[in-house]
């Protein structure tokens, strides 16, 4: 019976395998037969650089997905419309003046520059779409297969390895005791017997006082140090964002998002509508994006479902590209706190000053999950004010009082603490 | 016996008061009142667990402080009607167009590239496709401000981003790009 089953199964599994693989070939055949690769290349080069910022193939964007356009209209339809949709709408055409009032009135723009065979090869990449790619979907097979082992697994490991030793060790020791060797005290006794001759020494009992001493002093102490020190913050965020894809991959400035750095006492959590100024266009991310946090691993699937928190919030339809009107707050964790009572300007640092950001923030275009790269003590603030050499150039209005303040302290160039830096007053006040 | 089960147990609790650190955790904090403002802060909630935001809109038909209004609207019209008639008030100098240059680089390059040929960094990694070049747009100082307000097609509003003094400043930017680029 048994094998039986096995057998089927295995002729399943093979003639399963033989299909796909048939399936696999007549499609590749299928699509090296019918594509003229010169004619998609060029019209993709055409439609990258000129349509693609209002249309995809398969998804409406600013105007209707492109995919199949050909069978939906007229060739010459299509080539008058390209290449000045306004005349063809003043002209009365009723398709014409139908389509712009379903998008709102969206101009599209002419383009006049455009040949018939342009336009041809447009319409022949708008029908036949993209090559497959197969890189994408063996990555894809791979990364399914692939699973990381947890890591607490180990740990039973090795405990049940070291309770197999202990045991292996006294049942080898009780044989011994019943083939007669002479009865042991044992390990529990051995131990007994040392605490006892311990316990009578009155020099390891002082030793041992002021060691037990220093070590309390050294944990008591480390730990009052670390009240309200919370370097390496790195809580889980609501949504998982990455700032090694945003301002590390793709380059985006970090003032891009946090605009108010250059103005503002904060550099405020960008609102929502900056993440739509691209996300609008980007619902998806890029085939073999993967971000991994400690907990989980996301892979295109769990990014998009991110991406779609975002769609939430803003409360944008991401099927009819409309606004909903339902919004919601994304609930983001602080990291960077300073207590109350500490008074810290980002645009004084940020656009007087001119300091990096990465200078306090740390390598944050690295960064997977942001976590608090500097302690924010008060020490920390003073080093970084003893150490800065400020820039004086262009400030003509206190020119003398710096030349003053640089001979006062016989320096070239004075530092943010001679400036006054680490007055108690210019932050606790 | 029991001493040692006593030794071992005392043993651990101490270890585990010093070892409870995750970076998924705060530190404890001394007298936590002094730590967080009692006024609202920036991107704060007005009570903890509400879903109101403490940022709010200004109220209806008022002004917030060193904002200027914009009288044009967001519609197809507005748009032709900013192209004609609106005018940069701020002075053509140096100032303004470093500055401006500042801007660009930060809230523009990155998609319309530090020249304004289209050729920014997500044009290159394909993340936006179709950014247009400066030179082959028809465009004005009073279009160029009116899209950095509104946004024009897939380009989203940037004036939450700029102050009205910015934005004069990156047109400013914009229409010297694009005359190197028509050179």
């Amino acid at each position: 019976m048994k094998s039986v089953y096995l057998h089927n199964r295995i002729s399943k599994l093979l003639l399963k395998s033989v299909t796909f693989v048939l399936l696999f070939l007549m499609s590749f055949s299928v699509y090296s037969q019918d594509v003229d690769e010169a004619k998609q290349g060029e019209g993709k080069k055409l439609f990258k650089s000129l349509c693609a910022s209002c249309h995809k193939l398969d998804k409406k964007l600013v105007g209707p997905a492109l995919a199949g356009v050909e069978e939906r209209r007229e060739n010459d339809w299509l080539k008058k419309w390209i290449r000045n949709n306004a005349e063809l709408r003043a002209s009365g055409d009723r398709d014409a003046v139908a389509i712009y009032d379903e998008y709102n009135g969206a101009n599209m723009n002419a383009f006049p520059q455009l040949t018939d065979q342009d336009i041809d090869n447009i319409l022949y990449y708008t029908t036949v779409g993209d090559p497959r790619s197969k890189a994408s979907e063996s990555t894809e097979v791979v990364a399914t297969t692939q699973k990381e082992a947890p890591g607490w697994l180990i740990y039973i490991l090795a405990a049940i390895i070291v309770t197999a030793f202990l045991i292996i060790a006294s049942l080898l020791k009780t044989i011994s005791e019943l083939k007669g060797a002479p009865k042991t005290p044992g390990l529990l006794g051995n131990l007994h017997e040392l605490w006892i001759g311990v316990k009578q020494n009155t020099f390891l009992h002082v030793v041992g006082t002021i060691f037990f001493l220093l070590v309390a002093a050294y944990i008591g102490f480390g730990s009052l140090f670390s009240v309200g020190v919370d370097q390496g913050y790195q809580p889980i965020q609501p949504i998982a964002f990455s700032h090694k894809i945003h301002a590390g991959d793709n380059q985006i400035d970090c003032q891009y998002c946090h605009s108010s750095a250059k103005h503002s006492k904060h550099s405020g959590i960008p609102s929502v509508n900056v993440c739509m100024n691209c996300h609008k266009n980007i619902s998806e991310v890029a085939e073999n994006t993967v971000l991994v946090t400690e907990e989980k691993t996301y892979r295109k699937a769990d990014l998009d479902k991110e991406i779609q928190k975002i769609y939430k919030a803003a409360g944008w339809n991401s099927e009819t590209l409309e606004y909903t009107g339902e919004t919601e707050p994304i609930k983001w964790i602080r990291i960077h706190n300073l207590p109350d009572f500490a008074y810290f300007n980002h645009s004084q640092h940020v656009t007087v000053a001119g300091v990096a950001c990465q200078k306090c923030h740390g390598p944050v275009e690295t960064m997977e999950e942001l976590y608090q790269f500097s302690p924010l003590t008060m020490g920390w603030c003073i080093d970084c004010h003893r150490e800065t050499k400020v820039d004086l150039k262009g400030n003509e209005y206190y020119q003398k009082i710096h030349e003053q303040l640089a001979k006062k302290y016989g320096v070239e160039q004075v530092t943010a603490a001679q400036l006054g830096g680490l007055e108690c007053g210019k932050c606790h006040y | 016996m029991r001493k040692y089960i006593q030794f071992s147990v005392t043993l651990i609790v101490l270890l585990g008061l010093t070892a409870c650190s995750s970076k998924r955790e705060r530190q404890p904090q001394y007298m936590p009142d002094m730590y967080v403002a009692v006024p609202y802060e920036a991107d704060g909630a007005v009570k903890v667990s509400s879903n109101i935001s403490s940022n709010r809109k200004p109220v209806e038909g008022t002004i917030a402080r060193g904002k200027v209004p914009y009288e044009y609207t967001d519609t197809n019209e507005g748009y032709e009607k900013a192209k004609e008639q609106l005018i940069s008030p701020l002075a053509k100098n140096e100032e303004n167009l470093d500055n401006g240059k500042m801007m660009y680089g930060i809230y523009c390059a990155t998609c319309h590239g530090t020249k304004g040929d289209g050729n920014g960094v997500l044009s290159q990694r394909e993340k936006f496709l179709g950014i247009p070049n400066y030179k082959d747009r028809d465009i004005t100082e009073g279009s160029i401000y009116h899209v950095i307000m509104y946004g024009k097609n897939l380009m989203g509003s940037h004036a939450s981003q700029l102050t009205h003094k910015e934005r004069w400043q990156v047109v400013q930017y914009v229409e010297k790009l694009r005359n190197d680029l028509m050179k």
